[in-house]
């Protein structure tokens, strides 16, 4: 009985070791929000820092950091600094389930901000609506955070994979006509909304192959593309494996006309996982909704370079890092219109009622019926390295309605770099 | 398997749950430890936050595989490397169940019913199976389920996985305490089944057969029939503790079920003490703590890069020192002994 007692002791013990940090849980404020006191608003989010997405996905996270920095240094809003809780998930949509309970139960997030990923994104959507968590901004372009019946506190960011798809098919349809278009995609909802966008466009494509990113080998994809006798392949990738997809076609000898997602479109991403293969990427058609890197003259680039060398340790400038930005200048923009009273259905109002103005080239589209972000994208080009806009921006839906080209003046930042109410 | 005679061999007490009662020790009856273990179980869901409820949860569905693995490979000396694939058939039988009708208590049952029966095709092969043989068959199935899940893509989603509809706990029970009671409900329930079978004669032949095949033939036992028959009652607690994890997530993926899982559940169980049911006890808190643990200190580190990696490290370090201070594992460590020497 002794034995038994001590091991049943033991198992306390370690039991009540494991609670010992639980006292730091943010002291509720005002109204007891969770996550917001008078001076402070904690939000998570869940990246992908290790894992086979971490190549440049990981460096969102610090950016959106950095911004928050940037804000918090030059007074915060209503009183409050932003601070941002990353947890790691490595892509692993089994990770994602326990650190969004982490954050959400035990550290007591306000809100969960930019969570990255369709596959892992997708599994937390239940947990974070029973715990009426806002769920802002999700960093993907899956079209199930738009479903305001279901889930009435998740919003997208990234135009919709058919949106894109869309818009991307179009583009081919337009200077590609007649060439054998084929498919390859992630195994999941990014692949597969993707894939509907095109089809709505070009019909039917040629062949269509799709991968998963536990298996780091595109070799027999790319093989059947090849086979199918395919001239345009358009990726719905992320980078590592928009790299492999464009290295495996090389070495095969195959060499159609890539037309790549914008999730998996960066150049710097894309061209360091390549390595010395990188100008293989030369004359890649992707797409994109911010502005890009290399267009130095844009005032957003010039402030988003401002706040990296000041607060982001000067990391390599690329599109996530703008990406990382865009999402706090965002979110910021939320907490300013959700006003100083801030509880957590008055972020989403705030957030339904949209009007924001930003860096985006086209509209975002949330409403009380409508959750989903960017509704539409602009044609890139990679040419001597760099991705490079061409024609305008087009907006169109995930249903029927045509892709249009959208004209409006594109806004610029405020002048000390901080949205104001 | 010869591994695991030398180390009964070499004399480290390896607490046996059935072994040869010594005058001084009575034994206890397993029912009453399984209420105790319930009662503490109940007062802490009371006592703990919810995130501190959903780990306790944790722990229970790691003890009912680790259990099973546990007589497995303690007992019956099979070493299976393959139990996070049977874990997976569980929990993607839980969420295909859950899905199509809704009724959990039938979705559990369908989940042990399914594993218990890829337990026994895998069993069958694996009976004629020994030491590095049979960790090579078992590692393949372990390997196997991405592929299964993306080749079947229509069905399993890939690596996506499936979304596990569950109805909302009874009443106003908080979620995470509902979790931790169906969770520990399922593992002590687990856990006598197992006492009360390895201390009946199925227990004495497993260890007949693990200690020598040849005599144990012998004296008329069955060798193939009972090492099959514990590889079936090993993957239906796998099956059970596949089908809580289901619950727990609320989603089912290949990524939840890796390769690494099936090496640390054989670690955890090593480091707890092999055979020994408060070792698969201590093996399952491990694999809870040890995770939670090590992500805490590359947080602190401040290295992102850390946090993925820096569990195997940990748990590395842990078996190596376990293994040097108590061979038998940490169940074989007896503090009553070390009060009464101090006495």
């Amino acid at each position: 009985m002794k034995r038994t007692a001590t091991a049943l002791l033991a198992a306390v013990v370690l039991l009540a070791a494991g609670c010992s940090d639980d006292g730091g849980g943010g002291s509720s404020g005002s109204a007891d929000v969770p996550g917001v006191t008078d001076t402070e608003v904690v939000v998570g989010t869940h990246m992908p820092l290790t894992g086979p997405a971490a190549a440049g996905y990981s460096k969102i996270a610090p950016a959106t950091k950095a911004y928050f920095d940037f804000v918090n240094a030059n007074g915060g809003i209503h009183g409050r600094k932003i601070s941002l809780k990353v947890k790691d998930d490595g892509y692993n949509p089994a990770n994602t389930q326990t650190v969004v309970r982490e954050l959400v139960l035990q550290d007591k997030v306000f809100a969960i901000l930019n969570g990255l990923g369709t596959p892992t994104h997708t599994g937390v959507l239940d947990f974070l609506k029973t715990n009426r968590v806002p769920d802002l901004f999700v960093a993907s372009g899956s079209r199930s955070w738009n479903q305001p019946d279901k889930y009435p506190g998740t919003f997208g960011f990234n135009p919709d994979y058919t949106v894109e798809g869309k818009i991307l098919a179009t583009y081919v349809k337009e200077n590609l006509a007649g060439k054998k278009v084929c498919f390859l995609g992630q195994d999941d909802d990014f692949g597969r909304d993707s894939l509907a966008g095109i089809e709505k466009i070009l019909g039917p494509v040629a062949a269509k192959q799709s991968y998963v990113t536990s298996n780091p080998n595109v070799g027999p994809q790319m093989g059947a593309l090849k086979a199918a006798g395919c001239q345009v392949v358009m990726l719905a990738t992320v980078p590592g494996f928009t790299a492999l997809s464009i290295g495996t076609a090389a070495k095969i000898a195959f060499k159609p006309q890539f037309v790549v997602s914008n999730v998996g479109a960066d150049p710097t991403t894309v061209g360091k996982a390549l390595g010395a293969a990188a100008p293989l990427m030369e004359g890649v058609v992707a797409a994109n909704y911010l502005p890009l890197t290399t267009d130095e003259a844009n005032p957003w680039i010039q402030l988003y370079k401002k706040v990296n060398a000041e607060y982001n340790g000067n990391a390599e400038f690329d599109n996530n890092i703008v990406y990382g930005m865009s999402v706090a200048y965002l979110f910021v923009q939320s907490l300013q219109a959700a006003g100083k009273d801030l509880t957590r259905e008055g972020i989403i109002d705030a957030v339904k009622k949209n009007g924001f103005q930003g860096p985006g080239l086209v509209p975002l589209r949330f409403s009380d019926t409508d959750h989903s972000g960017y509704g539409g994208t602009q044609l890139t080009k990679i040419e001597g390295g760099k991705a490079v806009f061409f024609g305008t921006p087009y907006t169109t839906d995930d249903k029927d309605a045509p892709v249009a080209p959208h004209t409006a003046q594109a806004v610029t930042p405020p002048q000390n770099g901080v949205p104001a109410a | 398997m010869t591994d695991i005679k030398q180390k009964q061999k070499s004399g480290a007490p390896v607490p046996d749950l059935a072994a040869p009662v010594s005058a001084r020790r009575r034994r206890i009856p397993a029912i009453l430890v399984i209420v105790a273990g319930a009662a503490l179980v109940l007062a802490l869901t009371y006592m703990l936050p919810p995130f501190r409820n959903y780990q306790l949860a944790t722990v229970g569905a790691y003890l009912c595989v680790t259990a099973g693995l546990t007589v497995l490979t303690g007992l019956n000396g099979q070493l299976s490397l393959g139990h996070g694939a049977l874990m997976a058939t569980g929990a993607y039988t839980l969420a295909l169940a859950q899905n199509k009708w809704l009724n959990l208590p039938f979705s559990f049952l369908l989940a042990i019913v399914v594993t218990t029966a890829v337990g026994a095709v895998i069993g069958l092969a694996a009976a004629r199976l020994r030491g590095p043989y049979l960790a090579g068959l078992t590692l393949a199935v372990a390997i196997v389920v991405p592929s299964v899940t993306s080749t079947f893509d229509e069905t399993f989603n890939s690596d996506q996985g499936l979304s596990v509809v569950l109805d909302p706990p009874p009443g106003t029970i908080p979620m995470e305490r509902w979790q931790a009671w169906l969770c520990w409900a399922g593992a002590l329930v687990t856990v006598l089944a197992l006492v009360l079978l390895v201390r009946g004669r199925f227990g004495r032949d497993m260890r007949a057969v693990r200690d020598d095949e040849t005599a144990a033939k012998l004296a008329g036992i069955n060798v193939a029939r009972t090492q099959v028959l514990a590889f079936v009652v090993s993957a239906a607690c796998a099956g059970l503790a596949g089908a809580l994890f289901a619950f727990l997530a609320q989603s089912v993926s290949p990524g939840a079920f890796p390769l690494t899982l099936s090496l640390f559940l054989v670690m955890a169980i090593v480091i707890g003490g092999l055979g020994s049911l408060f070792g698969a006890l201590w093996g399952a808190l491990l694999l809870v703590i040890l995770p939670t643990l090590s992500q805490s200190l590359a947080e602190e580190a401040g290295s992102h890069r850390l946090e993925g990696n820096l569990a195997l490290v940990v748990f590395g370090v842990v078996l190596v020192v376990v293994m040097l201070a108590a061979p038998g594992g940490l169940a074989s460590i007896r503090f009553t002994r070390l009060f009464r020497r101090n006495r």
